[in-house]
């Protein structure tokens, strides 16, 4: 709804900006679709950070524009078509949701370029998509968990049942269980990625049930001030959320995208761009663990040891033998999960005290 | 833990319930505004931002409620006055709110906010099961309820309140009697704004203390809602707002139990509830337009 008054904004600056383009004809205008507020916090917020980089990094020679809360479906092909017809020489869009609308829409606008986070449909030449592989620090926070729980139980609060969501449960527990075989997760769905009132009673509802760590994917900081209030531990999302509970947070999973939007938007500027499946972790600086805090020191060089096997292409969280949820075989002994099956992950593996929702 | 949760469904319930029960009064007044959400999020910003910056969460309460008033003025300006469409009217108010909440609200995103405690009685408040639960919750669920009380008082035990309620059912003979009606409907209308206010400040104060963009999450339409499946009845709204937040909880806790239950139809039961109980007590029409307000959304220029 607030887009509507950035939206109008938006068109105003972009009429002035037509008139000024005799002006800087060789500016590069790189668009930004946020499917929450920039004000999350969260998700969106960090993207927007991302933006802000590019700005930095390319002063001049680079002009953006960006639309927050833009919903999932229909209204986003018309943002993603209007920030096309517009001008946009590349268009960021951010949320699993746009995959369809961006491949539509980039059919019919060939000469624009498009990249959408992390779907995995490339259905035309100009479209690229991106991801960062949060599982592998979703893996180091199940290490943690596994090691501060007393309880054994962990809370987690999931937004959709999509692969990446199920992924990171996946790897969440498969952390958890390397340190403790025994150790059990239970899910809260929230269905929806945003609702801070919605995220906290999941919270609430998770600790009544006996969970003494808390971790989220959905992109609000009101977990994190349940567990401070109710004085459990709890990971982050997203940013480096060590304000809300500072004896509270252990880590956060802290995306980056600034470094991947400032090389692209600069490959377009100056004429490189090609089209790419990038899906970048630990290793390349998309992903970072914010620091291990509010726990022992022997955690937290666990901790640090096993982000650094990771980094270095050591080990790989989803290393057979893993079991699914119903028993059967998945990997076996020393075989390493490949990227397509993880990207369409669709199932539990052994352990997650949940029915997938499908 | 049932202690626990029962404060939970409270928590989730009051701020439902206190925009509600302002909104009540406002469509009991015959003027139907769908700004409510719009109002809300414009006091929970300003909720958070007043008691951040002066460290007193009863201030920033007090500021969220003139701020709700305020704004809510604006809409019976446009609506009583120049007499604009109520529907159109509303929902800008919404679009308003939540774009102008987010403009103010940009250099507080981030920052953790200021609970406003709970209270703490001594003895009473250790009773085992209901110790906390009626006697160590947050003030401003006191108030919601007294609120409801002085409300369902106000309606149907006062002169004022019968005057309001001849407005929203037939404002022409009101006028006719001389009553001002124009000037009821501005009073209802900012005691509407100034419940939206405070709900919205319970939930940047109480529920979750912090700020972030839209916030409210769609809670102002909940609102509304709650006022038509409560039939216009003030102690109606608190059953609908306690059920909505009791089934919102008791599906979480059923997830959390890993009950073989698609999550996506636990998270559709509070509004499935809610349907349900509504199509029962609609059942009586003739109970159900009896409490409709007759004139309700309907504008009204007193010389015409």
């Amino acid at each position: 709804m607030k887009h509507t008054l950035k939206a109008i904004a938006a068109a105003a600056v972009m009429a002035f900006a037509a008139n000024g383009q005799a002006l800087a004809q060789d500016k590069t205008k790189a668009c930004f679709i946020y499917v929450g507020p920039i004000g999350d916090f969260g998700w969106s917020y960090q993207h927007h950070q991302g933006l802000l980089d590019v700005e930095e990094a390319m002063g001049d020679a680079v002009e953006t524009a960006y639309l927050e809360s833009v919903p999932e479906g229909a209204d986003a092909e018309r943002a993603i078509e209007r920030f096309a017809r517009s001008g946009c020489d590349i268009i960021f869009t951010t949320s699993f949701g746009y995959m369809d609308p961006t491949n539509k829409v980039a059919g019919r606008f060939p000469d624009v370029k498009f990249e959408h986070a992390t779907g995995y449909k490339r259905e035309h030449p100009n479209v690229s998509t991106y991801n960062s592989r949060f599982y592998e620090g979703r893996y180091i926070q199940g290490v943690i968990a596994a090691k501060m729980s007393e309880a054994g139980v962990a809370g987690y609060i999931a937004s959709f049942p999509i692969p990446e969501v199920v992924m990171g449960i996946n790897a969440f527990v498969l952390g958890a269980q390397s340190i403790n075989p025994e150790f059990k997760v239970k899910v809260v769905w929230a269905n929806t990625w945003f609702d801070p009132g919605k995220e906290a009673d999941a919270a609430k509802a998770l600790i009544d049930q006996g969970v003494d760590i808390i971790t989220q994917h959905t992109d609000s900081t009101a977990p994190m001030q349940v567990a401070a209030d109710r004085g459990i531990k709890a990971f982050g999302q997203a940013s480096d959320m060590i304000e809300f509970g500072p004896e509270t947070q252990l880590t956060s999973i802290v995306d980056d995208w600034g470094p991947y939007y400032i090389e692209r938007v600069k490959a377009v500027h100056e004429g490189t761009w090609e089209q790419v499946d990038v899906w970048a972790g630990l290793k390349e600086g998309h992903v970072v663990m914010a620091p291990y805090k509010n726990m022992p020191d022997d955690v937290a060089a666990l901790a640090k040891e096993t982000e650094e096997k990771i980094r270095s292409g050591e080990f790989h969280p989803f290393t057979g033998p893993i079991k699914k949820q119903d028993g059967s075989d998945w990997l076996a002994e020393g075989e390493v999960a490949d990227d397509a099956t993880l990207l369409g992950m669709n199932f539990y593996v052994e352990g997650v005290d949940d029915q997938l929702p499908n | 833990m049932l202690e626990s949760i029962l404060i939970t469904v409270a928590t989730a319930a009051t701020p439902l319930l206190i925009a509600a029960i302002g909104e009540l009064v406002v469509e009991r007044s015959g003027v139907l505004n769908l700004g409510v959400e719009g109002m809300m999020i414009m006091g929970a910003i300003t909720g958070f931002a007043v008691a951040l910056t002066t460290g007193s969460p009863w201030l920033g309460i007090f500021a969220a409620i003139i701020v709700g008033a305020l704004v809510s003025l604006l809409f019976g300006f446009l609506t009583l006055t120049l007499v604009t469409n109520q529907v159109a009217t509303g929902l800008a108010l919404t679009l308003f709110g939540l774009g102008l909440s987010g403009m103010i609200g940009e250099s507080f995103v981030g920052r953790p906010g200021i609970r406003l405690g709970t209270l703490d009685i001594p003895v009473l408040g250790d009773l085992p099961l209901v110790g906390r639960l009626i006697f160590g919750q947050d003030p401003l669920f006191y108030i919601s309820i007294m609120l409801t009380a002085a409300v369902a008082y106000f309606l149907f035990s006062t002169r004022a309140g019968l005057m309001l309620r001849a407005v929203g059912d037939n404002h022409v003979s009101a006028h006719a009697q001389g009553i001002k009606v124009v000037r009821i409907r501005y009073l209802a209308v900012m005691f509407g704004g100034a419940c939206a206010g405070l709900a919205g400040a319970y939930l940047s104060l109480v529920y979750t203390p912090q700020w972030v963009e839209n916030m409210t999450a769609g809670r102002g339409w909940i609102a509304l809602a709650l006022v038509v499946f409560a039939s216009w009845r003030p102690w109606r709204v608190v059953a609908g707002a306690y059920l909505f937040g009791g089934v919102t909880i008791g599906q979480l806790h059923a997830q959390a139990q890993a009950l073989a239950i698609p999550s996506q139809l636990l998270s559709s039961l509070p509004y499935l509830a809610t349907i349900a109980v509504l199509v029962i007590i609609s059942r009586n029409r003739r109970l159900t337009m009896m409490n409709t307000p007759a004139s309700l959304g309907r504008p009204f220029v007193p010389d015409r």
